[in-house]
């Protein structure tokens, strides 16, 4: 059991660490992608050689993170496989199908289209080398959308039914899948905030040139284009983010609930903009969850429900089974001591099913199958022996979810100035320092608020991996908790030595390159 | 049923597709294994540049090899992946180097130096063409494990598929495995060098990849020879349908009876090894033939295709186990509901556009063949 533990916790560590270094490129990939084939077709419509420069050197930009996002996306792929194969057996009925179509449709399209646009300003006509980087672009939304649909899934299972003969889930209908609400919202929020991340990244850079007084003309123009761009990103961000907070309230309340540190909730529920949790809480004790809050009344139950008034449940409401109605009155839902009995239930249904199936007792497997699907709404509850165990971590959610949002909040304003500034203050632009400095520092500040983007959406969905039905526990491999310690150990270096040869190429051809006369 | 199995059937061919696809693409590795031998600079660079345009290319192959047998044959990816564990993870590990050194290599402030990465490329070169070799291996001579689904309702200990306490390093040191790792690294540095005559226009190159093909491409005959045989005269696994329930036996020259009772794949083995065979004495004989690349391409990715098939058609377990024939995977038990199959063979659909868009690409950007002067000009390359 012990080495289950272990085996459980490093593999999760292996997963979060290599997922969050592959974010590290993905939504540069995605924004700066759109930014340089914007940057291209200005060019093509003018055929201004100073746009052609301008799109060359963000290109390249994009070639050395490209790379970096290709390395480290191969992993997770195979992830799947090396360290979740329970899972991969589970529901790779499921699963497995978006992967495959990524590949072929968007991973194809990505590596075909981006050697002719790196190699092929020579040997192509300039209409189909514009046509490869807008398809190189096209590409990774593509892929982006097909991973997305994967992830929701697991967040929201639908589209599906068990089939005990062969102990897994089976696909029945491929376009719940697709057009779940938790999809769309979480291809849209992601693709955008990957806008956003881009926009932040060219304005911090031409805020630099600026600084240092080189090729000021090409910056402006960069910043132009980029404000656009995250100007719509950020604007899509938060409105789709919007979406998700009630798309997660309605199909994962726990996730919510830890969003918001919420212990126990009420009718007219208040939302807290920004606070410090009292690190002694625990989950069922007395004490205050805050030691110090900033709350705007009602605000929760309008941004889950779009209802002063609605009830918004709690953790402890949640484990309890209890909800409320705005009139006070208590109604008793199913508790989470009772959704582990009849998980335990369904495990049990299945061990019959299976016995039956082995001793070629037809009517005993009816029997058991019957049972089984009365209770295997809750099947992966039977992994558990006591409701907490199925918690997240809600410090790690809240804090990571009140990052996201309150940095959204400054991007919005940075956006409306930077594009205020850019069209009517052109001095003041390319003159004052702390505009200048701030916009540098934006740069780590916008990859801290995605990265916690996903901090929330993964650490708030512990400890399932498919919500509701296998917890991270029941989805291993069967490898020893010391394989996965050396991998780890082994991506860890190997990325982060990666990492730093990239910074330092960018940092050296950033500076390099801006004491040519790039216009 | 009926359709079902031809769905399952129809998607073992395009596992035999995609592995064809990237072990022709795997030039790219072989390619990278001769850099360290470059007669100069120049001459590296041209060779880099060649390679550096496809290599996005194998890779995604490779990737989507993954995902099609992830969606297609799910019970394999599972049982695989997480039990071979050493063997995936140096593949990736090799591939991992490789997406970053063609951008990184001879960039400024790469910290660690150009020819470190060049030893990178080299290392993917060997481990990427060795070891899938060695993965693919495992489809005929087998692996130490052992499948109980139901172990999924143990909460102790729920993994479902067990595998020796080796996790993949006895697959590589199983010589049978080996054999056809070596032979594909030599199959990949001939073609390589085939690759490099068709796309480089320079005669000090030209002259040096024709002595790499003779000697690359004569260690690679006589090793596939070797191979063949083995193969041959292997013991197989078959699969019996019996009251709905599939039993797995042993059956010594498995291998040999698929050829003699599917002659199809046996007529398309023999094409494809004339063609290589003709590409590579066209090549040697021939003063400037310069399209043994597309000759000895098909030729692979026919013989690939028909080692496929004899590995999976004719109710032949694809994987077998060692431990526990009864675990043995087969194209019907390991593969996804027919839903899904059905939804992925939709999409299907769509490899014709891709495979022309990719092909149009690769036309435009090969018209001209990279020359020493190209190398001089300040565009992007590696
Ligand atoms: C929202 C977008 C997004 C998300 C959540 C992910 N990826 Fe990713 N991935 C991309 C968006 C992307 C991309 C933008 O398309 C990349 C980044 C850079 C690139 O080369 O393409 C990419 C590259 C990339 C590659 C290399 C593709 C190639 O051959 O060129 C693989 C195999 C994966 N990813 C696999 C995964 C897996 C298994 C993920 C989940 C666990 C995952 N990615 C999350
Ligand atoms: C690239 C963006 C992503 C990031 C930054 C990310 C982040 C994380 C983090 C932080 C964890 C660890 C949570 C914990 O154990 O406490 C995790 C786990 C996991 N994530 Fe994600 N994730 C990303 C995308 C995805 C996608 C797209 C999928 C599936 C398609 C996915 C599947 C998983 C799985 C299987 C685990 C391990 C099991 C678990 O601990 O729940 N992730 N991820
Ligand atoms: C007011 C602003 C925002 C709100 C209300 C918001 C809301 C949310 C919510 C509820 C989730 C979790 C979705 C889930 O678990 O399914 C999420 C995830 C995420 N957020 Fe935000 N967000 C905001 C701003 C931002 C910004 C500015 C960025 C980045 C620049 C960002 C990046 C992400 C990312 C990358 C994820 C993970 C992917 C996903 O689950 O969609 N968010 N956001």
């Amino acid at each position: 059991m012990n080495d289950l533990t272990s085996l459980v916790d490093w593999s999760r560590a292996q997963f979060a660490l290599t997922a969050m270094y592959h974010w590290l490129f993905v939504p540069l990939t995605l924004g700066l992608s759109v930014i340089v084939a914007i940057m291209e077709s200005i060019y093509y419509k003018t055929r201004d050689p100073r746009w052609l420069a301008t799109t060359k050197f963000w290109m390249t930009i994009f070639g050395i993170n490209f790379a970096m996002g290709v390395a480290t996306g191969i992993i997770l792929e195979f992830e799947f496989g090396t360290n979740w194969s329970n899972y991969s057996w589970f529901v790779g009925d499921i699963f497995g199908a978006p992967l495959a179509i990524e590949g072929l449709l968007a991973f194809f399209m990505e590596a075909t289209f981006i050697a002719v646009m790196f190699f092929g300003w020579k040997k192509v006509s300039p209409r189909f080398h514009l046509a490869s980087t807008w398809l190189t672009a096209i590409g990774a939304s593509l892929s982006a959308l097909w991973i997305l649909v994967a992830n929701s899934w697991m967040q929201y299972p639908v589209g599906m039914e068990f089939n005990p003969h062969e102990m897994r889930n089976v696909m029945d209908d491929f376009w719940a899948l697709v057009l779940s609400p938790v999809a769309t919202n979480k291809f849209f929020h992601s693709v955008l905030s990957g806008w956003t991340l881009a926009g932040v990244f060219v304005i911090g850079v031409s805020a630099w040139l600026l600084l240092k007084k080189r090729n000021a003309a090409m910056a402006v123009r960069s910043i132009k284009v980029a404000g656009w761009v995250g100007l719509i990103g950020i604007l899509g961000t938060l409105a789709t983010g919007d979406g998700s907070a009630k798309v997660v309230s309605e199909v994962q309340p726990m996730k919510l609930a830890a969003m918001e540190g919420l212990y126990k909730g009420s009718c007219g529920q208040s939302i807290v903009a920004a606070g410090i949790l009292n690190p002694d809480k625990q989950v069922g004790d007395d004490q205050a969850p805050y030691l110090f809050d900033i709350s705007i009344p009602y605000g929760l139950s309008i941004l889950a429900e779009g209802d002063p008034n609605a009830f918004v449940p709690g953790v402890e409401d949640l484990l309890a089974g209890i909800s409320l109605t705005p009139e006070g009155d208590t109604i008793r839902g199913i508790s989470y001591a009772e959704r582990i009995e009849r998980g335990k239930a369904a495990h049990d249904a299945l061990r019959r099913f299976d016995i039956a199936k082995a001793a070629g007792d037809e009517s005993a497997m009816l029997l058991a199958h019957a049972d089984l699907k009365k209770d295997f709404d809750y099947f992966g509850y039977g992994y558990f022996d006591e409701a907490g165990e199925a918690v997240p971590n809600i410090p790690m959610t809240f804090y990571a979810f009140h990052i996201m949002v309150i940095l959204g909040g400054y991007f919005l304003l940075f956006y409306i100035v930077i594009l205020f500034l850019a069209y009517k203050q052109r001095n003041f632009l390319e003159g004052n320092k702390w505009w200048q400095l701030v916009a540098i520092i934006s740069i780590p500040l916008v990859w801290i608020c995605s990265e916690a983007g996903w901090v929330v959406a993964e650490v708030g969905r512990q400890p399932w991996v498919i919500e509701g039905l296998m917890p991270a526990r029941a989805a291993i491999s069967g490898i020893p908790a010391s394989s996965v310690i050396t991998t780890f150990t082994l991506f860890a270096i190997i990325f982060t030595g990666l990492l730093i040869a990239e910074i330092n190429i960018m940092l050296k051809y950033i500076s390099r390159k801006s004491k040519e006369n790039i216009e | 049923m009926e359709t079902y199995e031809l769905l399952q059937s129809y998607w073992w061919f395009l596992i035999s597709v995609l592995g064809a696809a990237l072990v022709f693409l795997l030039f790219v590795q072989g390619g990278q294994t001769m850099l360290l031998g470059a007669r100069n600079d120049l001459q590296r660079t041209m060779m880099v540049n060649s390679l550096g345009r496809k290599w996005e290319l194998s890779f995604t192959t490779l990737v989507v090899f993954g995902g099609a047998f992830f969606a297609s044959f799910p019970l394999f990816y599972s049982t695989s992946f997480g039990g071979a564990y050493w063997l995936w993870i140096l593949i990736l590990l090799g591939f991992v180097l490789q997406a970053v050194s063609y951008e990184f290599r001879k960039k400024k402030g790469n910290v660690y130096g150009t020819r470190t990465f060049d030893i990178f490329l080299c290392i993917n070169g060997i481990l990427g063409c060795v070891l899938l070799g060695v993965a693919v291996g495992t489809f005929f001579f087998g692996a130490e494990f052992t499948i109980q689904k139901s172990n999924l309702l143990n909460t102790a200990a729920p993994a479902i598929s067990t595998w020796a306490p080796t996790h993949g390093l006895e697959a590589i040191f199983c010589w049978k495995n080996l054999l056809l790792g070596i032979t594909i690294l030599f199959l990949a540095r001939m073609q390589a060098a085939l690759y490099f005559i068709n796309t480089i226009d320079d005669p000090a190159n030209y002259r040096q990849q024709r002595k790499a093909v003779l000697v690359n491409g004569g260690i690679f005959v006589l090793l596939f020879l070797t191979f063949l045989a083995v193969l041959l005269t292997a013991d197989g696994f078959q699969a019996t349908m019996q009251n709905g329930r599939e039993t797995i036996t042993v059956v010594p020259y498995k291998y040999f009876h698929n050829f003699i009772e599917m002659w199809w794949v046996l007529a398309v083995l023999l094409i494809g090894v004339v063609m290589v065979l003709y590409a590579y004495v066209k090549t040697i004989l021939c003063d400037n033939y310069k399209c043994g690349i597309w000759f000895s391409g098909i030729g692979t990715a026919l013989v690939v295709m028909a080692l496929f098939w004899v590995a999976g058609y004719n109710d032949t377990a694809y994987y077998p186990s060692l431990l526990d024939p009864a675990s043995s995977l087969t194209i019907r038990n390991s593969s996804s509901s027919p839903f899904t199959l059905t939804v992925m063979s939709w999409v299907t659909v769509i490899i014709p556009f891709v495979v022309a868009y990719i092909a149009y690409a690769w036309y435009s950007l090969n018209k001209k063949p990279i020359t020493p002067d190209e190398m001089a000009d300040n565009d992007h390359k590696y």
